[in-house]
């Protein structure tokens, strides 16, 4: 053995390149798992931004490929987790807008606060309305009125 | 019913050790499904509610084959599992559309087991079925498009018949003339034998019209 491969074997450690490939998709298992975990916890909420991409396949992806795509599944996890905590932190602003709208509908003249709004499936709605209209426009008698729900599929 | 093992290349076994082929044999071809099998997609339809398909994620067989999707390149977002994809055209379409026999029939046990199977014609396909890598300047079936390099393949001994999850060779599939198909299930980690038999034999059932 020459001293010129002495070194580069000191400089270029011998990497088990099968066993790294396993350790990543393991990885990259234990990621989608979490992912798929946060896009339940998302539901009903929409417009969160879930793609990863991909390395063109079926194929074995190489090293390089397989630590592409293990950061790439990180980073959607922490930005849809970002995303949600700060959509979750408006909603509970939201919720507590409309409790406050209940004790003093007066205060929060035709203010409307939707399903949508707190994180909620269906299309009921908290609106801030004069009571008789014109009527409790001018008496000042304000109440929320709930709506009942989705119209109808025609 | 015998459900019979494919081979699986060395080189592909060292890499995904838990990925197996399963396949049987039917001796009919396909067609228009009967009533009976029509209105059990109408009753799966009944069944399968949008809450489910956002939960699919997290069902244990699904779930496996979305992570041996992204392990091997695909997107499952982009490229839905078979599993996902029934789910989604559940939603859009209101209910399982019956197409012909096979897919019925194919659709009917993937939503049930989770398993996705793939069925080719028997006359125009080798004895044995496998899965194995593609090689450097490799045609899908011989004569169709250049397959890329180390693309994972259902093939028989002489070629490739099929992309794992993709498009088929020329000729290879099922038609109106077929009189016996192989159907093909593949097991990747995660995923029990027992759940790929059971798609194999609910497939084969709703085929033949009989318990298998």
């Amino acid at each position: 053995m020459t001293t010129l491969d002495v070194q580069r074997r000191l400089l270029l450690p011998e990497v088990d390149e099968a066993a790294a490939r396993r350790s990543l998709r393991e990885q990259v298992a234990r990621l989608e798992s979490e992912l798929g975990a946060l896009f339940c916890s998302v539901y009903p909420r929409t417009g969160f931004d879930w793609r990863v991409p991909s390395s063109g396949g079926p194929r074995v992806l190489d090293l390089r490929e397989l630590e592409l795509l293990r950061d790439g599944l990180a980073e959607r996890l922490h930005r849809v987790r970002r995303e949600l905590g700060e959509r979750t932190f408006a909603e509970e602003e939201r919720r507590g807008l409309i409790e406050r709208m209940l004790l003093e509908p007066a205060r929060y003249k035709w203010v409307r606060v939707r399903n949508e709004d707190i994180g909620e499936r269906g299309c009921k709605e908290y609106r801030s309305v004069p009571r008789l209209g014109p009527i409790g426009l001018l008496l000042g008698w304000w109440r929320v009125k709930i709506s009942s729900g989705c119209p109808l599929a025609t | 019913m015998k459900v019979t093992s494919g081979w699986i290349d060395a080189e592909l076994a060292s890499e995904f050790p838990q990925l197996a082929l399963h396949v049987v044999e039917v001796g009919c071809g396909s067609g228009k499904s009967p009533p009976e099998v029509r209105e059990r997609l109408k009753a799966m339809s009944d069944r399968y509610t949008g809450g489910r398909a956002v939960q699919l994620r997290q069902e244990p067989v699904p779930w496996a084959y979305r992570v041996f999707f992204r392990q091997v390149g695909l997107d499952p977002d982009e490229s839905r599992t078979p599993a996902e994809a029934l789910a989604l055209a559940r939603m859009q379409h209101g209910g399982f559309k019956s197409a012909n026999l096979l897919d019925d029939a194919i659709a009917i046990a993937t939503v049930e087991t989770g398993v996705p199977i793939v069925a080719f014609d028997a006359d125009r396909v080798g004895r044995e079925i496998g899965l194995r890598l593609s090689r450097p300047g490799e045609r899908l079936g011989e004569d169709g498009r250049e397959l890329s390099v180390r693309q994972l393949l259902v093939a028989d001994e002489d070629r490739s018949i099929a992309v794992l999850f993709g498009d088929m060779a020329d000729g290879r599939g099922v038609h109106p003339g077929t009189r016996r198909m192989l159907l093909c299930a593949v097991q990747v980690k995660g995923v029990p034998q027992v759940s790929v038999e059971e798609a194999l034999w609910t497939a084969v059932e709703v085929i033949t019209g009989e318990s298998a």
